[in-house]
């Protein structure tokens, strides 16, 4: 841990924004507790943290968006306009999204003025709109027509548009939130080299990424949060990358059970899963195997192709070549039923889009790969359904009224649970889980990974792609993946800092 | 079977006020209507002193029997997050076709002179072809369910009148009326066959695995293929058993009316798509059941048949019927206490 002491504190510049004691919590979830913010006029500033740490709850408070339960937001020295002051809140900061708020089958001259065309006579003055339109983008460097359809911009430049309203408003302090998610290499350098553009002119950026790289590139001062807390702030020119990433870790999270470099991974016996020289859409040359009772790792950023190969070992996602074998038979291209058959079992990436009916019950989700095999020519025995459920709902620890109840009725980690019990319904051999543990509370996180553990012990073998440093702690390897290739492989008891290293390529 | 469904309803319906549970929630969707029916049913026997006797029930469920059989239809196919407008084309041109392969050609037919049998097996391989096109359509090449039903709707409704010159097709032979004319116990067979499929659908729907996969395919089709139901294969086969039943419908219907016009059909998927919605199924897909679907059949039928018996001037009789559809939609939505998608 590492405590730095103020000086941060750059001369007597009074902060475009600053948040004080800012806490606020979400019934019995604490998403901020005491943090401060201070940012100086003219600095890209990061705010860095991993998923949970309250990042995006202080985006909505400096935005006006939520209400701190307590804690102060300055601007320029003065207190924050009212919560119903959207006018106010607008001249003063504006956050340009991961989802963009453009709207696509506009212009982007709409785009810009939307909702204050100007008008005459009631209706819209389309030449001034025009007009000011250009003046806007001339005013703030961005080379695009304002009379193109906004849909049709790259994403680069649709965030630059974005930019450009936000700074029409009058604010000087924008807040990008992870800007670099969807951007390739080149794209990223235009975006950097037009942020700098404008820092030069006077604005001042909160720059939200992931990509440690990213933040030393373009920033000046760095604040941690961590665990809802703020960690640190410190200038970027002064703090080493292994500091960083040892704030935004912090203590190892300590689980309540073994970590996978305390055991033996089994050497020998036939291979359950054999992985060879795969080649896909965004993967090449992917290689590995596992055998039963052994759990391997796949890592790497979202676009480093891990999906990819996961989604292609449980049948969900095409490959083009190489192989996959499952117990020794092979395993076609994107075709779940066979993978099913031939024993595979998965927790897909994102549980509202693949993992659950919404509108079903519990029961109902979790028999669903197994519906087949609950009674004869295809009838399923209620009874049999619901000793299935219960014994998935047992062993799970899913909180609920029971197996009819619908899945949309219950809470995040509790509907994890439920997509955890319907790749297993089926008794898999190959269990892949991507991304297991994704956006449910620190309690069902445990009781995931412990099932993981139970699921080893079984005797199955299982592949977790995830970006998640608990969800790699249990794996007896870890395969790390960049730009579709595997490029590292670390043994368990690898340290949080090396894993991150690997996958943030510093 | 309105007779014998009566009852149970309101048993199940005590039994669901005793449990306070989200699944009794769930369930009392299906039961909303039965409110709007009982008081229907209490205005009808004050109306009409013969409302409520045998002969009358037996001219509602028999005037229903074939609406039923394409609400049937719709619902299966609503239930897996689609829709099929052509249906109540289907409806027309099925049997058409089916006659007029038997018929000589100075009675309106091709003049091809089949046997009876492959004449009505024609009638359900035409309404099985137009299900095929339309799964092809919507489910490989991937185009909007709703306009490709309705350019079919259109489609066949022109080659119907095309193929007929706009007469009416009768002089049929005896077995395209036997769906009406055949009674068991009092009902003509259409009945029977109408609560036969409801039953089996209402079944399937419930204990088989394919019944299930349409409420998962229609919930989150990415979630049903992910583990591991074959989506396209089944929502294609959903098409076809909607057209085969809409043919059947028509067939029925052929039989009512003893003809069949050019017009046959014309309008009925709006009634249609208001039986299904009143009867809980909802546009969104995957929720709905076949139980509330024949509920919200026999509510229309239980209007339409008031109507008749309050000799309400026939001028007016459509406004009503809308007015009646829109006043059942909001009963069936307070009751329900969920909102309609």
């Amino acid at each position: 841990m590492l405590e730095t002491p103020e000086q941060a504190e750059f001369g007597e510049a009074v902060p475009i924004v600053e948040a004080t004691g800012v806490s606020k919590r979400y019934g019995a979830t604490v998403a901020l507790s005491d943090a401060r913010l201070r940012v100086l006029p003219g600095e890209s500033h990061a705010l860095v943290g991993r998923n949970g740490a309250g990042k995006s709850t202080l985006v909505g408070i400096l935005t006006g968006l939520r209400e701190p339960d307590s804690g102060e937001i300055r601007f320029h020295g003065e207190p924050a306009p009212a919560m119903a002051d959207r006018e106010g809140w607008r001249r003063r900061v504006a956050c340009v999204y991961q989802h963009s708020t453009i709207i696509p089958d506009l212009t982007v001259a709409e785009n810009l003025f939307i909702n204050r065309q100007p008008l005459r006579r009631g209706f819209i003055d389309w030449g001034t709109l025009w007009r000011d339109a250009r003046e806007v983008l001339d005013r703030w460097d961005v080379s695009v027509s304002e009379r193109s359809r906004a849909g049709d911009l790259r994403v680069e430049a649709r965030q630059l548009v974005e930019i450009a309203r936000a700074l029409s408003y009058g604010a000087r302090f924008i807040i990008l939130d992870e800007p670099t998610a969807q951007l390739d290499g080149e794209e990223i350098k235009r975006l950097f080299a037009q942020m700098r553009r404008l820092q030069a002119q006077g604005v001042t950026f909160l720059f939200i990424s992931h990509h440690l790289q990213e933040v030393y590139e373009v920033c000046q001062t760095v604040t941690v949060l961590r665990d809802a807390r703020h960690i640190l702030t410190a200038p970027a020119a002064t703090l080493p990358k292994d500091a960083l990433i040892e704030a935004m870790t912090g203590e190892q999270v300590s689980f309540s059970f073994a970590d996978a470099a305390n055991r033996k991974a089994p050497t020998e016996g036939p291979l359950a899963l054999e992985v060879s020289r795969l080649r896909g859409e965004d993967f090449d040359d992917v290689s590995f195997s596992v055998r039963p009772g052994e759990v391997i790792g796949l890592c790497g950023a979202t676009s480093s192709g891990r999906l990819g190969v996961a989604e292609a070992v449980a049948g969900l996602g095409p490959y083009k070549s190489g192989t996959i074998r499952i117990n020794g038979a092979p395993l076609r291209s994107g075709d779940v039923p066979s993978a099913l058959a031939l024993g595979v079992g998965c927790v897909p990436k994102s549980r509202h889009r693949q993992g659950l009916v919404l509108t079903q019950s519990i029961a109902d989700n979790v028999t669903m790969p197994i519906a087949n095999a609950l009674g004869p020519l295809g009838f399923i025995a209620p009874a049999r359904r619901a000793s299935s459920a219960k014994n998935a709902i047992e062993t799970l620890g899913v909180v609920t009224q029971g197996p009819d109840q619908l899945v949309s009725d219950l809470s995040g980690g509790n509907q994890q649970k439920v997509v955890m019990g319907r790749a297993l319904s089926s008794h898999p051999s190959v269990l892949v889980l991507i991304d297991p543990t994704a956006g449910v509370d620190v309690k069902s996180k445990e009781a995931l990974l412990r099932v993981i553990e139970n699921t080893r012990r079984d005797g199955r073998a299982i592949l977790v792609a995830s970006g998640e440093l608990e969800d790699l702690r249990v794996c007896d390897r870890v395969l790390v993946m960049r730009h579709g290739k595997v490029v590292a492989e670390l043994a368990a008891g690898w340290s949080d800092n090396e894993l991150v290293a690997s996958v943030e390529e510093i | 079977m309105s007779e014998s469904s009566a009852p149970a309803p309101v048993a199940q319906r005590s039994m669901v006020a005793q449990r306070t549970s989200v699944i009794a929630l769930a369930r009392l969707r299906d039961l909303a209507l039965l409110p709007a029916l009982a008081v229907l049913l209490v205005i009808g026997s004050i109306i009409s002193p013969v409302f409520l006797t045998s002969g009358n029930i037996n001219t509602i469920l028999t005037s229903s029997a074939a609406l039923a059989l394409v609400v049937l239809a719709e619902s299966l196919v609503i239930i897996t997050g689609k829709f099929d407008l052509s249906l109540e084309s289907i409806y027309g041109i099925a049997p058409a076709i089916g006659a007029m392969v038997v018929l000589p050609a100075e009675g309106f037919g091709f003049g091809f002179e089949w046997p009876t049998a492959i004449g009505i097996l024609t009638v359900l391989i035409v309404g099985g072809l137009v299900g095929f096109i339309n799964g092809f359509m919507v489910v490989k090449l991937r185009l909007s369910a709703f306009i490709v039903t309705l350019a079919m709707l259109i489609i066949l409704r022109g080659m119907l009148v095309g193929a007929t010159h706009g007469r009416t097709l009768f002089d049929l032979p005896g077995a395209f009326y036997g769906l009406m004319v055949i009674t068991l116990l009092g009902l003509p067979l259409a009945v029977w066959l109408s609560a036969l499929a409801f039953a089996i659908a209402g079944v399937m729907l419930r204990y088989h695995r394919l019944g299930r996969a349409l409420y998962a395919i229609g919930g989150n089709p990415e979630a049903a293929r992910a583990a591991g139901i074959r989506v396209e294969r089944i929502t294609w086969g959903v098409y076809v058993l909607a057209g085969v039943l809409a043919a059947l419908g028509g067939l029925a219907i052929t039989g009512y009316v003893g003809a069949i016009s050019a017009n046959q059909g014309n309008g009925l998927i709006f009634t249609v798509f208001a039986a299904a919605v009143i009867g809980g199924i909802s546009l969104d897909g995957g929720k709905g059941t076949m139980f509330g679907a024949l509920t919200g059949v026999l509510l229309l039928g239980v209007v339409g048949n008031l109507l008749t018996l309050a000799q309400v001037p026939s001028f007016w009789i459509q406004a009503i019927y809308g007015a009646i559809i829109l006043g059942s939609l909001m009963v069936a939505r307070f009751a329900g206490g969920q909102s309609q998608e």
